[in-house]
């Protein structure tokens, strides 16, 4: 008799069970986009079950470094080691393998237009367990359950909100049960109330899932809420990081003019 | 005289470097059609797509190209009281050349436009990293259901377009210009043979090929946002257009 979790679970190893610590380390990477240096020697390491919040202005390189994490940019230079495996010496092949082991929640949702809500959440579960059609459907009502979004399974993400695509979009991520969970931007272009709403919903997540979380946002607001570790990205590096308190408290004025949002200060000199 | 050559330079290695982007993602496409899981149920639907629904398009464009190549051949050979011919060269150009390119590049305006918009706008809207992201490989899953039913469906629609382009010659020769419709169909048959069927399906599976890998490479490489989808769009329409009348060409003298 196979257990939920081995249904859900696509086959391969776990990497919960052989995770060294950190689950993730971001080494020395560097990264130039059409003529453009985006990342700079940047280095991060991610804990396990840690919910590490990367903030930074527009165009730092924040979704640039969480499309390295999962493998869909591969570095200039510097290495990103996920469970021990240095992933950017990896075959596109090997790589999907260790892609299913994640949940990915993109900005607008990135939600497939030619299927309805039920189609874009059972497609991972289709692909990649043995799942029967009833306990896809099952799955599906657990993930949409679990985002706080019954009854939408026939909709088309055209006929949903901006906060029901993202939601839509979560109940996907975590369809496969991930290890690691990476939102990117979860609440731009959200009003004040509903971003809260799903910067609780990602909390809520994070601890019934018991997953390892690493979110991106210019939200501070959001990042405090959700965050145990805050690092703030500028100019393709870290600059700053800490907990939530530690970096409220930091003296870095870079830090302090990005979190009190003033047109004065080094990020717009 | 520099500027001019840097631009002749330039333009030779966008060629080369965009020729090789092909081979290269054919190449992947081929790879990835022998790997499992095999999404039969996309290729059927993609089928439908590029066959079932352009069938109407297939039809008004081969009848007609039949009716207006008698209508013109039958003008010209009574000049030299050749009119028995007509049905001989409606058929002949018909199953050999006309079939094959109209088709081909009628289904490129229809679909091969369509599977850059939608490849493109998938692109634009992070839907192609989504799909990396739920461990499924793009060429994979978008790529080889549109490149087989490109293969599968051309040739299908090339023999329905043979078969409407003969009836439409047949139509405006014993309906308009008053041929023997016994003699025009005996005519119509006498000179062909199998090779002459056989050389516009094969070309036509090549054509197939060509349009749907154009349209999805186009997609694929779309950067910058709307607009970007439009300029994919209009090149995968322009690109292989010009490149089945290419190998149209090339086809014809080497192969047959």
């Amino acid at each position: 008799m196979r257990t939920e979790d081995e249904m859900t679970r696509p086959a391969g190893r776990t990497l919960e069970v052989s995770m060294p610590t950190p689950v993730i380390s971001v080494q020395h990477v560097d990264k130039t986009l059409g003529g453009k240096p985006v990342l700079r020697d940047l280095c991060i390491d991610v804990e396990r079950g840690e919910s590490l919040v990367i903030v930074g202005g527009s165009g730092q390189g924040k979704s640039v470094t969480l499309k390295h994490i999962i493998g869909l940019l591969r570095p200039d230079r510097g290495h990103i080691i996920i469970a021990g495996q240095d992933i950017c010496a990896m075959t596109e092949r090997e790589l999907n393998r260790y892609r299913r082991h994640f949940g990915m929640a993109f900005q607008e949702g990135a939600l497939f237009d030619s299927m309805s809500v039920f189609e874009n959440i059972a497609f991972p579960l289709r692909r990649h367990t043995t799942m029967t059609e009833a306990e896809i459907r099952a799955r599906v009502e657990e993930c949409l359950e679990q985002v706080h979004l019954p009854n939408v399974e026939g909709k088309r993400p055209s006929e949903l909100s901006g906060g029901m695509r993202r939601r839509v979009g979560f109940a996907r991520a975590i369809s496969l049960k991930p290890e690691i969970l990476l939102f990117d931007e979860p609440t731009t272009g959200l009003d004040p109330v509903i971003s809260d709403v799903i910067a609780e919903l990602i909390v809520e997540m994070d601890q019934t899932l018991n997953t390892t979380t690493i979110s991106i946002t210019h939200d501070m607001k959001v990042a405090f809420k959700i965050a145990d570790r805050v690092a703030m990205l500028h100019k393709g590096h870290i600059v700053e990081e800490g907990t939530p308190e530690e970096f409220q408290r930091s003296a870095n004025p870079i830090v302090q003019q990005f979190i009190e949002g003033r047109a004065e200060g080094p990020l717009t000199e | 005289m520099t500027a001019v050559l840097e631009r002749i330079g330039f333009v030779f290695l966008h060629m080369f470097e965009e020729t090789g982007l092909w081979f290269r993602m054919l190449g992947q496409t081929f790879r990835w059609t022998f790997r499992r899981p095999f999404e039969g149920l996309e290729w059927l639907r993609q089928m439908v797509r590029l066959g079932i629904d352009s069938i109407p398009v297939v039809v008004l464009t081969s009848l007609f190209t039949g009716a207006v190549l008698a209508l013109q051949t039958y003008i010209g050979f009574r000049r030299v009281h050749a009119e028995n011919f007509v049905g001989s060269v409606v058929a002949l150009a018909m199953l050999r050349e006309l079939a094959p390119v109209l088709v081909a590049l009628m289904v490129t305006g229809r679909v091969g436009s369509s599977m850059a918009a939608e490849i493109g706008t998938m692109r634009v809207t992070e839907q192609l990293d989504a799909l990396q992201a739920l461990a499924t490989e793009p060429v994979q899953y978008l790529f080889v259901p549109r490149v087989i039913a490109g293969l599968v469906m051309l040739p299908l629609l090339t023999i329905l377009g043979d078969a409407l382009g003969i009836y439409g010659g047949y139509l405006v020769a014993v309906k308009l210009m008053d041929a023997n419709p016994v003699i025009y169909q005996q005519n119509t048959f006498q000179f062909l043979s199998m090779n002459d069927l056989w050389s516009g399906v094969i070309k036509s599976a090549f054509f197939g090929l060509i349009l749907t890998l154009t349209g999805c490479v186009r997609g694929y490489y779309t950067s910058g946002g709307a607009e970007g989808v439009g300029r994919s769009t209009t090149a995968a329409v322009v690109e292989a257009s010009l490149i089945i009348l290419l190998a149209d060409f090339f086809l014809t003298k080497l192969l047959f």
